[in-house]
């Protein structure tokens, strides 16, 4: 069973819009790849071009060892999953199932084979006489994927296949979905602007921003060690606090936190400390004075809403990152999640500590992280 | 201190309309708009029942002034004089050959021209739809002379299949179904497309399931446009056996006088089959509607 690559592959609309921007991947085979990213960052198009639904303006996309660029969708032997399932309103479940192999002339006793397997996979036995309009969202999404499967195909392709979903059935297709994958083991490349399933389904996530790869890796390691702001700022929720800084001698200084960083050069910074890191300080742990306004019980954590010292800078941070950023005004507004025993009253002043090895620093003027 | 309630003591306010009021509005059977339109469809009804009305009466009762609204004696059988006195039934045949032909005709080739101008991408393709639009602009005794000698020209004149040439496909036809096709949503078609379906299959097997409701309102359209056709059938057809029913409703007028109770009684004929079509083509609107269940 093939992988997907994908070589500087860049699509460009007419009038000028550029979607995706010089990406080359590589999929392993029977890969489970999550490209993940804000609304607009290219993800979807880039599923689009594997699909053979749009037509890369420059660039390579291979399924297997085969270049793929001029072979039409029907031939590329992938199933895809729309974000609003795309089932057709005017057939049957049944039907439904059956379109993809009835259009490629599959022998009928094969059909019946194939979409009697596929219905009992995913619990849809009871719902073959119905018509989509007659069944929920999240009956839908699991015809929307028999019909996916039943092609038993070289590649998955997901679109944003949970989006439409209440969240207890998200959590429930979530565990589904890696169940499948699990079973099956086919190549899957799914998109989505949820990091929790990126971090939750994917081998390996590609998170993406203004058309271009940010970073790619195993989900623990993206969230270990981002490679720039961007990275830092998306993966993890609560985000990550990031802080304007600087490094004078072997010290990074945000506001009142202050934290070895030997071996870097003076600069200016932007340190990052996730909201999971700070914890009540303890002698001898880097620390910041946190003014708590809110305090958000979750029953097995507290998120802490507040503001922490910090400087100002001149130079405004780019677009895509200034929502990420804190430091706008005299005090920068930050995020700590706490145990539920450490729960501070609203008003407070705390003094909050992180782990050396917990801090992230990256260089102000280009986002790149520090390592 | 006593506690003083968030909101201000009612009584410095006026009293609270009553529900009452309303309800006692409601309690006519019919809406005020009733009272509005209910005439309004007397009026329009008024032509039709007087056609019944003079389709029974004698020429002398039909041609009086005033005119008899209430006939004395019913004259049933001026609807099988109407009928003997010219061939009416090859007339009606005529006019259901040229009607449910070009009622085919335009839903087949409609469908093809607007999926291509809705879907397909092929170049010039907005300039040429913005011709045809143009197209419709232009008055028809404009291009009667052309399409009169095309018709001649290809041998036609003088028969049914003349009559039906020229109006086998209209810019109408396809700016609507242009129009209804692009309301569908596109990722049935892409998903029809990775299944493996091709171009013709995906109008065929997906399109045009779910468009029934403008095929409908197309072949309605289309229907009664054919079978009220005068003109161009006046110019086309020379013999009688070729005629329409609407040709064959003039033959009641002649130079002299009309034959206004036989001609009225020719017509309540000749208009039963669009009151047929218009039920049972709402009827099937409705539910081709519910059919395609798109949400």
């Amino acid at each position: 069973m093939p992988g997907v690559t994908l070589e500087s592959v860049t699509k460009r609309f007419p009038g000028g819009a550029v979607a995706v921007d010089d990406l080359s991947l590589e999929i392993a085979d029977g890969e489970f790849m999550i490209l993940v990213g804000s609304s607009g960052c290219g993800k979807t198009t880039a599923l689009r071009m594997i699909a053979g639904l749009e037509r890369p303006t420059a660039g390579a996309i291979q399924i297997g060892d085969r270049v793929v660029n001029e072979v039409s969708a029907r031939d590329r032997d992938i199933a895809m999953v729309f974000q609003n399932y795309a089932l057709y309103p005017h057939m049957t479940v049944a039907r439904n199932l059956a379109y993809p192999l009835r259009q490629r002339r599959v022998p009928r006793s094969e059909v019946a084979r194939r979409v009697g397997e596929v219905a009992e996979m995913l619990g849809l036995e009871q719902l073959m006489r119905r018509r989509p309009g007659q069944l929920s969202g999240g009956q839908r999404q699991r015809v929307a994927m028999g019909r996916a499967l039943v092609r038993e195909p070289e590649v998955f392709l997901l679109d944003e296949p949970l989006s439409n979903l209440d969240a207890k059935l998200r959590v429930q297709m979530r565990a589904a979905l890696k169940r499948l994958h699990g079973r099956l083991g086919v190549t899957t490349v799914y998109v989505t602007h949820d990091q929790v399933e990126a971090m939750t389904l994917g081998d390996r996530i590609a998170v993406m921003s203004d058309g271009r790869l940010q970073q790619l890796g195993a989900p623990q390691d993206v969230y270990d060690r981002p490679d720039n702001v961007f990275v830092a700022g998306f993966i993890g929720s609560p985000p990550m606090n990031l802080l304007r800084g600087r490094v004078r001698s072997g010290q990074a200084t945000a506001g009142d936190l202050v934290v070895p960083a030997s071996g870097v050069p003076d600069q200016d910074v932007y340190v990052g400390v996730r909201p999971e890191s700070l914890r009540p300080a303890v002698n001898g742990m880097p620390s910041l004075a946190f003014e708590v306004a809110v305090v958000e019980p979750l029953g097995d954590e507290v998120i802490v809403h507040g503001t922490v010292g910090a400087e100002l800078f001149e130079v405004a941070p780019e677009e895509s990152e200034a929502a990420l950023l804190s430091g706008n005004g005299e005090r920068a507004e930050a995020v700590a999640c706490l145990a539920p025993r450490d729960r501070p009253q609203e008003g407070s002043v705390i003094r909050l500590g992180v782990e050396p090895g917990e801090v992230h620093l990256f260089d102000a003027a280009t986002g790149l992280a520090i390592r | 201190m006593s506690v003083q309630p968030a909101i201000a003591a009612p009584e410095r306010f006026p009293p609270l309309p009553d529900a009452e009021p309303s309800r006692r509005r409601s309690r006519l059977p019919f809406s005020p708009w009733h009272l509005f339109l209910a005439p309004l469809a007397a009026i329009m009804l008024v032509p039709f029942i007087w056609m019944v009305i003079v389709s029974l009466e004698t020429r002398q009762q039909a041609t009086s002034f005033p005119p008899q609204l209430i006939p004395s004696s019913l004259h049933f059988s001026n609807y099988s004089a109407a009928w003997n006195a010219v061939p009416f039934g090859r007339f009606f045949i005529n006019s259901l050959l040229y009607s449910l032909a070009t009622v085919a005709g335009n839903l087949l080739f409609c469908s093809l021209a607007g999926y291509a101008f809705a879907r397909i991408r092929f170049f010039g393709r907005d300039v040429l739809f913005v011709v045809l639009l143009a197209t419709l602009m232009v008055p028809f005794q404009v291009i009667l002379i052309p399409t009169f000698l095309i018709v001649k020209q290809i041998g036609l004149v003088d028969s049914i299949g003349g009559l039906i040439m020229p109006n086998l496909c209209s810019a109408f036809g396809i700016f609507m179904l242009r129009q209804f096709f692009r309301t569908l949503p596109i990722e049935l078609e892409e998903a029809a497309r990775i299944d493996g379906t091709s171009r013709l299959g995906i109008l065929f097997k997906i399109v045009l399931p779910l468009s029934l409701p403008a095929l409908a309102t197309l072949g309605i359209i289309q229907f009664m446009w054919s079978w009220n056709d005068f003109l161009w059938p006046l110019i086309i057809i020379d013999s009688q056996a070729h005629d329409t029913l609407q040709l064959g409703l003039s033959q009641f007028q002649g130079s002299h006088f009309t034959q206004w109770n036989l001609l009225m009684a020719a017509t309540v004929m000749s208009q039963i089959p669009m009151l047929l079509v218009f039920l049972f083509a709402q009827r099937w609107f409705i539910r081709s509607v519910a059919f395609t269940g798109i949400k």
